[in-house]
């Protein structure tokens, strides 16, 4: 699982930087890395983007895992140069910008924005597979999740706009339900499909979502 | 009978829809002009429902309209833009007012529209959507609460005979049947072969088929169709018709292929009737039915 981003173009982080010039950098040395949008290489080449919009940059650091308990740790090491400077600007995902904000009173600026959770199905290739929506049809579905395979994340049978297996939407993209229907086909389990899915309850979980473990 | 159209749809007659836009804005003259044009020719008037997700006067009002000049209108309800409250909601107004027939659709995608960023909402599909109105006429809502005062509807669907591939949308098909869907109206057709080959399979189920006509008004639309518009297929030789034809001569070409294509499904029986879209040129319908010999 990868929280997958992308960066925000440098003119959005500079209004989000409107008045604080001194600024810390921190990236994430799990997805981020991953996704070349918070590793290392991106952090340097973001100060050096910093300092040319006039930016001092009082350091930088890539955490670990920056949505994990250790972000309080690098907090901790770096505590000089965060206290030096007006803000984070945060090369993590969301999950990390939320982790920062925990052990700092200073403002976390998010530097990316965070797309989807996916899968990476070969090198350098994300994929979104699964929407959390809590109540899992994939045995019924070969595997494809129609909720999040589908545009429209429809759960009974393909909408009229397929087109040659692929979707209204984009002609890169799939659809979802052809390959649902020729997967099942293969299975012999066409009845799953012939099934009729009722309406989705939207409230599994109530959000905002919250487990603890006893 | 719950509906005018619901006898028709019943009888043995050749059933005639076709369908009218509502305007961007509320300037409701040339809308009301076709329906003033149409309404004694055809069997039941559908309005379209934010087509192509490009956000117009809602199907609802143009729905009124027609009953308010005495014609037969066939509601389209996509689930794109309500969830199943606004839906639910907005089927108790319409039976309210006297509309008694509802294309239930899933719905275009919104970012082939004009509103790209907005939410799609999708709470429901068209299958859901059917069963929810199955639900409202059995007396209660769909958080199973009993509702004062219910309503009745005459219920149809879309079929896609040119879909590629097609037998997912079978499979769907059948459960729109199954789900109580009393007619079908079908996206364009032109492969009369083709066509009569769905309708084979089709005809196994007890449901009325309404094959869709969509005029050609160019040959450069016939091509555009076929190239982008999925689940259409416009047959080589009919493009060339087309092109064959002087600029000035394309819309009276477009109205005599479109005529003589009904004339061959009624004549061949190959269906239970025709949805005729004219897209932008419904003052020509008549002209079709003409050439149709309707």
């Amino acid at each position: 699982m990868k929280s997958i981003t992308k960066q925000k173009p440098i003119e959005e982080i500079e209004n989000s930087l409107q008045g604080m010039d001194k600024v810390f950098v921190i990236g994430c040395g799990t997805c981020t890395t991953l996704t070349k949008t918070g590793g290392v290489e991106q952090v340097e080449a973001m100060k050096e983007s910093l300092q040319q919009i006039g930016k001092r940059v009082t350091g930088g650091t890539v955490i670990p895992t920056a949505c994990d308990d250790m972000t309080e740790e690098t907090m901790k090491e770096n505590e000089q140069y965060i206290r030096s400077a007006d803000c984070v600007l945060s090369m993590s995902c969301a999950l990390g910008v939320h982790r920062m904000t925990l052990y700092l009173d200073k403002p976390v600026i998010p530097a990316v924005d965070t797309l989807f959770i996916g899968v990476e199905e070969s090198p350098g290739y994300f994929r979104e597979v699964c929407s959390q929506c809590g109540q899992c049809l994939l045995g019924e579905t070969a595997g494809i999740c129609p909720i999040t395979a589908c545009h429209k994340g429809l759960v009974n049978g393909p909408c009229g706009g397929t087109n040659n297996g692929k979707c209204e939407v984009d002609k890169e993209k799939d659809c979802a339900w052809t390959l649902i229907y020729n997967r099942l086909k293969e299975q012999n389990r066409l009845d799953l499909m012939r099934r009729y899915q009722p309406p989705r309850n939207h409230h599994v979980t109530l959000k905002p979502g919250i487990m603890k473990i006893e | 009978m719950i509906s005018r159209f619901e006898e028709v749809i019943n009888s043995d007659k050749f059933i005639v829809t076709t369908e009218v836009a509502p305007p961007k804005g509320t300037n409701l003259e040339k809308m009301l002009h076709h329906i003033d044009i149409l309404k004694d020719k055809v069997d039941a008037i559908n309005v379209t429902d934010h087509q192509s997700s490009v956000m117009r006067f809602p199907s609802l009002g143009g729905c009124l309209a027609i009953k308010e000049k005495g014609g037969e209108p066939i509601m389209q309800m996509t689930c794109r833009d309500r969830n199943r409250m606004a839906l639910e909601a907005d089927l108790l107004f319409a039976y309210s007012r006297g509309i008694r027939n509802v294309l239930c659709l899933t719905g275009d995608a919104v970012p082939v529209g004009d509103h790209k960023e907005a939410k799609g909402v999708f709470d429901l599909d068209s299958l859901q959507l059917l069963m929810a109105i199955r639900q409202l006429m059995s007396g209660k809502d769909l958080g199973g609460n009993e509702l004062e005062g219910t309503v009745e509807f005459c219920m149809g669907a879309i079929v896609t005979p040119e879909a590629q591939p097609l037998e997912p949308q079978l499979v769907k098909f059948e459960k729109k049947i199954e789900a109580g869907a009393q007619f079908f109206q079908t996206q364009a057709i032109y492969d009369l072969e083709n066509f009569a080959s769905f309708m084979r399979y089709a005809r196994k189920f007890n449901t009325k088929i309404l094959a869709g006509i969509v005029l050609l008004s160019s040959a450069r639309m016939a091509k555009y169709m076929t190239e982008n518009v999925p689940g259409i297929f416009v047959p080589q030789d009919l493009i060339d018709e087309m092109s064959g034809t002087p600029k000035e001569g394309m819309l009276a070409k477009g109205i005599e292929i479109a005529g003589r294509t009904i004339a061959i499904l009624k004549k061949e029986a190959l269906c239970d009737g025709v949805h005729i879209m004219a897209i932008g040129r419904e003052e020509v319908v008549p002209d079709i039915l003409k050439a149709a010999g309707l």
